[in-house]
């Protein structure tokens, strides 16, 4: 009988074909599921998901499953609500705030109304500043401590401060050191620098000219790594630039305290005698330095020859000096001041025992029993001070550090582009492109002053618990005024080098200028006695008694005995000395380990190279193999049959069906060979490629 | 749900569904966008799939293409017959594979087949110089563009043959951190 090729099998399954089929049937779902991810032209995935479906629908019958279509596209929908919604935005990392607004602890001693009164009039008796706060030693029902919480809260900022910043540094040296930054600079740049998103010319301008300079950066970089010069010029030129830049710092170091001591002769004199500029020089002059230092220190350092990112790590380094020696010039001048205020306080304190006395006339004892007389408190003839004195000179340093820096955005940047776009009209030359032009937001130097600011917030933080507050208002007000600045009258910085890869060069500026402001602050609470008649600690000898206190008198005894030996020096040195070999051995290790990083790393790359190599090595034999082979089995079936392989005939996409006589092509390999969709070209060794299917 | 729309069956949105990673309104969405480029050629009655194809010149007019430096061989890419004039079947896949829920190894496949300026498999020297030309409109002198190619192959080249083949490419461009999230068309 003849065997018809196609008739209908009767529907009498053996098991092994019912398993069989089950698999196909199952395969063949899982190709719908995941049809979308296929690299496939839209038309054979529409054709492929009607055959499939077409197949399970009809098997699935046979098969005599309960899983329907619905059920199926119920599962379908249900991953299409988990892999979430295709416009949801991305989280944003919020960035720690290393302040806090301390005075919010004391809530309770709040006065509004004292608040909104001149800075320094009525304010300086408010809780703006140090001197309002009572000594008294515990308030209120709750025996509130409140010098002690001064005192911790101050000493606890700080301590919270280098934490957090030592955090983000480790934070920042992880991502670091994990990535692989460097060794597809140029790739990345090319393949995913251009950001698909953009739709607005503006923005696509913008766009090519920051990709142009960061191409060009990365190109200098790579030709600078194979430059070499004349030694010992730059050299030379290297040593001579350094000396005029120290010359510059000594000068404006020596200028801020000539204005400093003239001032304080000033004071002496009485301040209404003199001009405004007289009262306010010393912060003038600070600010007036600060802003044309940094010109100078740029132009000096043409001199040096520096591959741009190091330059740049010098220019912000002497910044940081010159405002670091300005600063501590002024905390000098402050620290004449204070003692200039102590001797006050001393010639009061005789003139008050004189004034008591004259009070009772005379008449009475120090022991006598008599009812005192009731004075009015504004009466008293209050002591200078000297904390309180303090807190207003930095709160004053602020806010003309503040005014300065809103007067020179005014006009550096909004009026020369006022300037830059009206009178270009009629300029004999393009005011745009050449001379004064728009100003370049200048990011480091912006950072720098951020950095600067909290320095001296910090500095001045314990003796003016509300300074963190207004600070934190005086930023909101200058992101604000500097974001319609940017946007309005600022260009692009030509040059986008960043000075560090990880902002960490900035947080170790941060880190050093943490330590150097609150060494003065720590200096005063150890070295100098508080006044007698203001702030918290009033009457005790030194600020830190106010532990010794809480110790003696809130804690039972074997406590402060605990403590006694544990601040022996005795025990205190060779702990600190173990915590410095601590840190020379994990600092030692954490070296070992980068480079075996690195090394590793390395080897990782050579070996994938060679596994690749090795692999195209093997493809190649095998399809020459398989060439061979099918040659030999195919050809005299094909003339029998003239069926419907056209495999010899390289036709585009043809996927051979898996009932044809020719071997199964490896699945799971990347194959060299033509991409789906592409028009199929034959490499020159090879005659068939089989099924390229990509998972 | 109640809304009728008779632009096409539900037979073919649900294959679209499947096919795609857009949902039902914006499959229509999709199509209202694709009617609007010519409305004298598209017809609004989807239901016996006409075969319908809209010219290059008008697809890279809409604005999320219009910037773009590579909009001409992306809608190359995606094409059938490879000269630029999709159907509306194309035109929803290159936006599928462009929408933000496709996965980083289609993206990668479909980048590939933009960037390879001559169609041959193989982004070799001269496919780079024009990737790099478009991207930085030709403010590069001729140097400068040799020396980044030759520095991209140098660093992505594993097999050694001077230019990038798929494999290559897949490799640099899974470990880029910012591929995702720019090779991304919101529509």
């Amino acid at each position: 009988e003849e065997e018809k090729v196609g008739e209908e099998k009767p529907e009498v399954l053996s098991p092994e074909e019912l398993e069989k089929l089950k698999e196909e049937v199952d395969e063949r779902k899982k190709l719908i599921s995941t049809l979308r991810g296929k690299p496939w032209p839209m038309r054979k995935k529409l054709l492929t998901l009607r055959e499939s479906h077409e197949f399970v629908e009809k098997y699935e019958g046979a098969l005599g499953k309960g899983k329907s279509r619905k059920l199926y596209a119920y599962k379908v929908m249900m991953l299409k609500a988990l892999m979430g919604r295709p416009y949801g935005s991305m989280p944003r990392k919020t960035v720690p705030r290393a302040d806090e607004a301390n005075a919010m602890d004391f809530a309770v001693l709040w006065d509004f109304g004292v608040i909104t009164n001149c800075l320094f009039g009525y304010a300086q008796y408010s809780v703006l500043f140090y001197g309002y706060y009572n000594s008294q030693r515990a308030i209120g029902w709750l025996k509130f401590r409140m010098p002690l919480s001064y005192f911790l809260v101050g000493v606890g900022t700080v301590a919270y401060s280098y934490m957090v910043v030592i955090r983000t540094m480790a934070r920042n040296a992880n991502e670091d050191g994990g990535g692989d930054n460097n060794s597809f600079n140029f790739s990345w740049k090319m393949f995913t620098s251009w950001d698909y998103l953009i739709g607005n010319p503006e923005t696509a301008d913008n766009k090519f000219a920051s990709i142009t300079t960061s191409f060009k950066e990365a190109i200098l970089e790579e030709q600078e790594s194979r430059k070499d010069d004349n030694i010992h010029l730059t050299r030379f030129l290297r040593v001579l630039a350094n000396f005029l830049v120290l010359c510059c710092l000594a000068g404006s170091g020596y200028l801020i305290y000539f204005v400093v001591r003239r001032s304080q002769k000033f004071a002496l004199e009485g301040l209404e005698s003199h001009s405004w500029w007289e009262r306010n020089e010393v912060n003038m002059v600070m600010s007036l330095l600060g802003m044309f230092c940094p010109m100078l220190f740029d132009v000096i350092s043409a001199l040096e020859n520096y591959h741009p990112r190091i330059a740049l790590q010098w220019q912000l380094g002497r910044i940081f000096a010159l405002f670091l020696g300005n600063l501590y010039t002024f905390i000098i001048a402050l620290m004449d001041e204070i003692n200039l205020k102590r001797e006050e306080e001393e010639v009061l304190k005789l003139n008050m025992t004189i004034w008591e006395a004259s009070l009772y006339n005379g008449t009475l004892g120090v022991n006598s029993t008599a009812p005192p007389i009731t004075v009015h408190p504004a009466d008293i003839p209050r002591g200078p001070c000297w904390e309180t004195m303090v807190g207003q000179e930095f709160v004053r340093l602020i806010v003309s550090d503040t005014m300065t820096t809103y007067i020179t955005l005014l006009i550096g940047d909004f009026l020369r582009a006022v300037l830059v776009r009206f009178l270009n009209y009629c300029w004999c030359w393009d005011l745009e492109a050449g001379f004064p032009s728009y100003s370049e937001f200048d990011v480091s130097g912006n950072v720098l002053g951020l950095i600067f600011n909290q320095g001296m917030i910090w500095m001045g933080a314990f003796y003016a618990p509300c300074l963190p507050a207004l600070n934190v208002l005086r930023l909101h007000v200058s992101m604000y005024l500097q974001c319609w600045a940017v946007m309005c009258c600022n260009v692009p910085q030509e040059r986008v080098f960043k000075a560090s890869g990880s902002n960490n060069f900035y947080m170790a500026m941060l880190l050093v200028i943490l330590f150097l402001s609150t060494l003065p602050a720590i200096y005063t609470i150890v070295t100098i006695p508080p006044s007698f008649d203001c702030g918290p600690f009033s009457g005790k000898s030194r600020m830190f008694d106010v532990i010794q206190e809480t110790l003696e008198s809130d804690f039972p005894a074997w406590f402060g005995k605990v403590f006694s030996y544990a601040s022996n020096p005795g025990l205190v040195l060779p702990f600190l000395l173990l915590m410095v070999l601590a840190i020379y051995y994990l600092q030692s290790t954490s070296k070992s380990y980068k480079q075996a990083n690195l090394e590793l790393k390395k080897k990782l790359q050579t070996v994938s190279r060679t596994i690749n190599k090795v692999l195209t090595l093997i493809q190649h034999l095998l399809y020459s193999l398989c060439g061979t082979c099918t040659d030999i089995v195919c050809s005299p079936e094909s003339k029998k049959k003239g069926g419907e392989h056209r495999a010899h005939q390289g036709k585009s996409n043809h996927q051979i069906p898996p009932s044809a006589t020719s071997p199964p092509a490896p699945r799971g390999h990347r194959i060299p060979g033509p991409l789906p969709g592409n028009q199929w070209q034959p490499a020159p060794s090879v005659q068939r490629v089989p099924n390229s299917q990509r998972h | 749900m109640g809304n009728k729309q008779t632009i096409f069956t539900d037979e073919q949105l649900d294959a679209y569904q499947d096919c795609t990673f857009f949902t039902r309104k914006e499959i229509l969405r999709l199509h209202g966008r694709y009617h609007e480029l010519a409305p004298h050629l598209v017809p609004m009655d989807y239901t016996n799939e006409p075969d319908v194809t809209i010219p290059l010149a008008l697809i890279v007019s809409m604005p999320e293409l219009n910037e773009n430096p590579f909009r001409n061989r992306i809608v190359e890419s995606f094409s059938e017959d490879g000269a630029g004039n999709l159907s509306f079947n194309d035109f929803v896949d290159m936006f599928s594979v462009l929408s933000e829920t496709a996965p980083r190894e289609l993206k990668a496949i479909y980048a590939f087949k933009i960037y390879d300026f001559n169609v041959d498999n193989f982004l070799c020297k001269e496919d780079l110089e024009k990737t790099l030309n478009k991207l930085t409109r030709e403010e590069l002198s001729p140097e400068e563009v040799t020396l980044v190619c030759e520095k991209a192959i140098e660093e992505a080249d594993l097999d050694g043959d001077s230019k990038l083949s798929f494999a290559d490419f897949e490799n640099m461009i899974t470990r880029a951190p910012d591929f995702l999230s720019t090779f991304h068309i919101r529509i």
